[in-house]
């Protein structure tokens, strides 16, 4: 879909709700559509503007889990309910599925918002959803408690130190969800992921492997978020992620050249990924 | 089916639809991309001799008719250019415009030095771009003094690096009182051609209910449709004044906007803003729908069509 106008709609900050040390729950006082994926940018007048995928857009209000890791994210969290920020999107592609699909989502950081809001669909839609979480600890999950009370999905939580569910990562536990649900003859159909790289190409190593479908949500450093600029254009495809993306198929993700290895910073200067 | 390639400054291009400066260049895969989706040819993001920062965002706001951009050419370096260009070459064989730009004098000399080692086909001297005012910008795209010593500079610094036959086009301002002086002093200074027009303004768009510039630097170019018959004006009257090879670029949406900006006198027609109106695909669209005019008007080649909206003397 091509959007006209871009400029940014001013709203209230209707609440927020502190989910863990690191992430709050902005709710905004308007709907502008988005579906599970999509992303909106977020305005603060003369600080800066960036991405948040959409955790929730009941249409009455939008909800953005939102993780204070800089500048402008730290900004945000010093906002208090009633406050005003600009937004402008809903901008890129969104996760799908079909009717009475068994889906696996592998979460991680504030990937579980995004996914908790896709999940809610799905539910809705008659599948049965295998959510794999993780965090370093039990206190750092983010949404489990909201996606447990969906029906039909089933919650998979695994913490680095083992506080909490499976001890390790959560990648390792995706492999056993997958592979018990082939040993009960109801196999996964698709895999959906958002969060750490890392964490993405394993489930995309993971797909492929196994010949399961995936969708894989591609973050890269964006600036216009409708095709534009070309910050933030994949290697190998030359798409801009925000147009193409960040929701991309399994068969799209292994031809980028980037993924996995590095991506580009504010200039386009390739960083490489260290894990 | 007509024939659409043009021959511009001596490189030919199967199609004359040209990526503009600044759009979808900042990778090899991306411009790459482009001519996969129909353009004759490309050209990079300004590059710099130097690490360059651009604004914080928000950068690029559009409305309807308009966009404004401030994004200020953020560049990583030559190091960065030199590896993309390489990688545009294994992957694309479409021409490349280098288009360069510095805050100083000696730096386009540095960055034209740099760029004949990576081999473009055309080198594009942007002097024009209005949200760098701060810098060289303004002062330099009204100046014929200073235009024509950089359009001097560049082509020595080439020749000097081994390149004295790459040619050479200048990027013009619309934002000064006489384009026609500027473009003959830069030709007179050795330009091969001229790309018109860069955007316009500064312009500046208000949120009310904070009562906030919108754009972090406050004010942007303007691009799309809104500037088109600037453009076709600043490229009917170059041409008409000098016959130089032009490209035409402000504007244009469509095949019909391209033909237009031939008429005037565009021997290539560069596009940008319209990747926001009409996706990345448009660059397809537009040659498509050229060929489609082309040959409902009885036109073989499109070449015939470059300043036919001027009087036959
Ligand atoms: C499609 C998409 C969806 C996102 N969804 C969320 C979300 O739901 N919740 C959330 O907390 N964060 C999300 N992000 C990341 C978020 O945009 C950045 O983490 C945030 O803007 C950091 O800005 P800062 O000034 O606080 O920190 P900085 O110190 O500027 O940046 C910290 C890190 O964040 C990343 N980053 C910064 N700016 C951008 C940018 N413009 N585009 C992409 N990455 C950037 C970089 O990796 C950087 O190293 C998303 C990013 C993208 C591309
Ligand atoms: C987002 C954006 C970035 C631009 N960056 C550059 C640039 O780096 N160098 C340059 O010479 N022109 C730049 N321009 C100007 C365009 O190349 C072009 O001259 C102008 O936008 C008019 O054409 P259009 O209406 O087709 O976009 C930029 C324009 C836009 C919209
Ligand atoms: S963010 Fe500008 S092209 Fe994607």
């Amino acid at each position: 879909m091509l959007i006209l106008n871009t400029l940014p709609q001013v709203v209230k900050i209707k609440k927020i709700v502190q989910e863990n040390e690191q992430v709050k729950t902005f709710v905004l006082d308007l709907s502008l559509g988005a579906k599970p994926g999509q992303f909106v940018m977020v305005w603060l007048p003369r600080l800066d503007e960036k991405p948040f995928s959409v955790a929730m857009d009941n249409g009455v209000e939008l909800h953005l889990a939102i993780a204070a890791v800089g500048p402008f994210s730290n900004a945000l969290h010093a906002l208090k309910e009633g406050d005003q920020v600009g937004v402008r999107g809903p901008f890129g592609t969104e996760f799908a599925c079909e009717k009475g699909q068994r889906l696996l989502f592998l979460a991680g950081g504030y990937g579980a918002a995004p996914l908790y809001y896709f999940a809610h669909k799905a539910s809705a839609m008659g599948c049965q959803v295998e959510f794999v979480v993780g965090a370093r600890r039990k206190d750092l999950l983010l949404y489990t408690e909201r996606a447990e009370q969906l029906k039909n999905v089933h919650v998979h939580v695994a913490t680095n130190d083992g506080s909490a569910g499976f001890e390790g990562f959560n990648t390792v536990l995706m492999e056993k969800v997958v592979e018990d649900a082939e040993a009960e003859g109801k196999p996964v159909d698709c895999i959906y992921t958002c969060g750490p790289e890392i964490m993405m190409l394993k489930a995309a190593q993971l797909a492929e492997r196994k010949n399961i479908a995936a969708q894989i949500s591609v973050e890269r450093y964006m600036k216009c978020g409708f095709g534009v600029c070309g910050n933030c254009c994949v290697d190998g495809l030359g798409v801009p992620s925000c147009v193409s993306g960040p929701v991309m198929p399994l068969e799209k993700v292994l031809q980028l050249k980037d993924f996995g290895k590095y991506h580009r910073d504010h200039l386009g200067k390739k960083q490489y990924f260290n894990f | 089916m007509a024939d659409l390639s043009v021959e511009f400054c001596g490189v030919h291009f199967q199609n004359p639809i040209v990526l503009a400066s600044g759009v979808l260049g900042v990778t090899a895969d991306s411009m790459a991309q482009v001519v996969r989706n129909g353009a004759g040819g490309v050209t990079s993001k300004s590059l710099w001799p130097y690490e360059h920062k651009g604004h914080p965002n928000p950068t690029i706001i559009t409305s309807e008719h308009w966009m404004l951009n401030a994004v200020g050419i953020p560049d990583a370096g030559p190091e960065k250019a030199r590896e993309e260009l390489a990688r545009y070459r294994e992957v694309c064989d479409a021409p490349f415009i280098a288009n360069i730009v510095g805050g100083q004098m000696e730096d386009y000399v540095a960055i034209a030095k740099e760029v004949a080692l990576m081999k473009p086909d055309l080198v594009e001297i942007n002097i024009s771009c209005p949200n760098v005012e701060d810098e060289l910008g303004k002062p330099m795209a009204c100046s014929i003094a200073k235009s024509s010593e950089v359009t001097r500079l560049v082509k020595e610094a080439l020749a000097e690096a081994g390149a004295p036959h790459l040619p050479v086009v200048v990027k013009l301002s619309p934002n000064v009182e006489n384009i026609v002086s500027i473009a003959s002093s830069v030709l007179e200074a050795g330009a091969d051609g001229i790309t018109a027009i860069n955007t316009v303004g500064p312009g500046m768009a208000i949120n009310i209910e904070t009562a906030q510039p919108i754009l972090a630097n406050r004010v942007g170019g303007l691009s799309g449709p809104a500037i088109k018959p600037l453009a076709v004006k600043y490229v009917y009257d170059i041409y008409r004044a000098k016959k130089c090879p032009i490209i035409g670029t402000g504007g244009v949406l469509t095949g019909r906007d391209a033909i237009e900006m031939m008429m005037a006198g565009a021997t290539l027609v560069g596009v940008g803003t319209a990747v926001w109106a009409r996706g990345q695909e448009v660059f397809g669209l537009i040659v498509n729908e050229m060929n489609e005019w082309c040959d409902a008007n009885g036109v073989k080649k499109l070449s015939d069509l470059i300043g036919k909206a001027h009087p036959k003397n």
